[in-house]
């Protein structure tokens, strides 16, 4: 039996403190929590940063690396801060260094890099050893070396080497959501089908209970299934809030594809053992080719936002065709006064109030009584953007729906008008690369901090 | 007529990676999973969120009362044309989607 410990569903989002003592007294095998995800976009791996505060993250790191010291077992962190990035792997390591030096912890670190360079990354496309999935984009080696970050999803075997070295602390790159949870069960000879649906269900912390906020979750794990146990005081697991959890973020509520094979829970069965605890069994772990994913970013131009408000009804009721209209003028005047052709940059208007979140999919035709006008400029440099941008605000501030009415004056929130938002990211892989050795694209390096 | 919406318990999209959307219609009860899987067309739902129905996945779940549909999202998470980083908003699109009052 393998008792795992899980704070949350993210390092970062908070947990309840008292819960998490609560499975330190249990005593768990390991404590493991997820640090990353895709789901806020392409900027993080594009840059290597966190997308929480680093204050915010030592906090929480903190009170986990003295709930490993309490409960002596190892901590795992997996895509440590959000992306698993190289540079975020070293990010949470400095954090560490700061809190064993400030508390005088003796630590053993490991860390796992999951990033990979442009060029191994070209020789695969080459070999064939690259594959796209399903609805991926087009993937050239121009376009690979201009990623700023690649980084492969390490599954569990890498997780394992990295308990393996003894480390108290793991803290590990780009990793599958599951498999630091997966690892230590696979690894001490558990039932693999139930350690991946488990590590599923586990990922996203209480996310799976009837209080997501509380995080704090523990699944034992044994040779023929899992039992999850909320640790939250009035916090319920029931079969149904369980056997959901499948369809969370995932596009088949059954299968779940990992390095080296894939889970299939088609045949799970969800008892409520009490009131709060659900025990599955009947999950299956097909073996399969050694893959893992690939994420990679890229700069995709650079952007200057601009944002103004109409509330004059005419304008309200006109907004469509005054949006057009500044739009082509605005085009042919950047085009003209900068030198560029017309496809070198992008004048976006997105109207909110109108279809500002669906765009062209918006079927609804309601007037609003005032709408706020983003504008979106895209050019090839940051300087260009913010010069098409300032180029745009004469328009925002007072263009006419006709000729011959008296020059308009909108509402403006800020001075300047002209945000830039710097370099625009891109996600540009979703692609598998085959693996002869499920560490050739991983680095495992060890670290001892004695600050006692 | 009703609005899915109305029907459906709750209607969620959400981001499953940056390049699929993935939509969830948790039903609430048999007969108003087995009225709305009726009436739930595929053709519609890949007019109205432009893709090709051919690249639609569907579940019908009958243990949860769930119906999932998955697609290559509208646009890819986070490129100059996307507008929605998380996915979530898109759900609405099915949830005022007409269909036939319960019987």
């Amino acid at each position: 039996m393998t008792r795992v410990l899980i704070p949350s569903g993210a390092l970062g989002l908070g947990f309840d403190h008292d819960a998490l003592m609560k499975g330190v007294a249990n005593k768990p095998d390991i404590i493991a929590i997820d640090g990353g995800s895709t789901d806020s976009g392409p900027a993080y791996l594009g840059q290597g940063v966190s997308k929480y505060s680093s204050a915010s993250t030592k906090v929480e790191w903190r009170d986990l690396l003295l709930a490993r010291e309490k409960a002596g077992v190892p901590l795992v962190i997996g895509t440590a801060g959000t992306c698993g990035s190289d540079q975020t792997v070293d990010w949470l390591f400095d954090l560490t260094q700061q809190i064993a030096k400030e508390d005088g912890l003796k630590l053993t670190v490991a860390l796992l890099y999951s990033g990979q360079t442009p060029d191994v990354m070209a020789s695969a496309i080459e070999s064939g050893a690259l594959q796209p999935l399903p609805a991926a984009p087009e993937l050239t080696i121009e376009i690979i070396q201009s990623c700023t970050n690649i980084v492969a999803l390490a599954g569990a075997e890498q997780i394992q080497k990295a308990i393996t070295t003894g480390a108290d602390v793991i803290i590990a790159g780009r990793a599958t959501d599951t498999a630091t949870i997966a690892a230590l069960p696979l690894m001490r000879g558990d039932h693999p089908g139930a350690a991946w649906h488990g590590a599923k269900v586990g990922e996203c912390g209480a996310i799976a209970t009837s209080q997501p906020n509380t995080g704090v979750i523990q699944i034992d794990f044994d040779d023929t299934g899992f039992t999850i146990l909320p640790l939250a005081d009035d916090t319920y697991a029931t079969p149904n809030s369980v056997s959901a959890h499948m369809l969370y973020e995932n596009s088949d509520p059954f299968l779940l594809y990992e390095p080296g094979g894939h889970l299939d829970v088609t045949h799970a069965t969800y008892t409520a053992l009490d009131e709060r605890t659900v025990r599955v069994e009947g999950s299956i772990w097909v073996p399969g080719p050694y893959t893992v994913k690939l994420e990679g970013a890229r700069i995709a131009g650079y952007q200057s936002v601009s944002i103004a408000m109409l509330r004059e009804r005419r304008y309200v009721e006109n907004v469509q065709t005054w949006a057009n209209d500044i739009k082509v003028k605005c085009h042919a005047k950047a085009s003209q006064r900068l030198g560029l052709s017309a496809s070198d940059f992008q004048i976006d208007l997105r109207l909110i109030g109108v279809n500002a979140v669906l765009g062209n999919m918006e079927t609804q035709t309601s007037t609003p009584h005032e709408v706020g006008v983003m504008g979106v400029i895209t050019a090839p440099t940051e300087a260009l953007a913010q010069e098409i941008n300032k180029m745009l605000n004469p328009y925002l501030l007072h263009h006419p729906l006709t000729e011959e009415e008296p020059m308009p004056t909108f509402a403006f929130p800020f001075s300047p008008p002209e945000m830039s938002r710097g370099a625009i990211y891109e996600f540009c892989m979703h692609h598998i690369l085959t693996l002869n050795d499920p560490m050739d694209a991983f680095r495992l390096e060890v670290r001892k901090l004695a600050n006692v | 007529m009703s609005e899915l919406g109305d029907l459906a318990e709750k209607v969620r999209s959400k981001n499953a990676g940056p390049f699929w959307l993935t939509i969830d219609i948790f039903c609430g009860s048999p007969d108003r999973f087995a009225h709305i899987a009726l009436h739930l067309n595929n053709d519609y739902i890949a007019r109205r969120l432009a893709v090709s129905v051919t690249d639609i996945k569907r579940f019908d779940i009958p243990d949860l009362n769930v119906i999932k549909i998955s697609l290559p999202r509208p646009s890819i998470q986070g490129t100059r044309n996307d507008r929605d980083m998380h996915g979530a908003q898109w759900a609405n699109i099915l949830a005022e989607m007409e269909m036939p009052d319960m019987g």
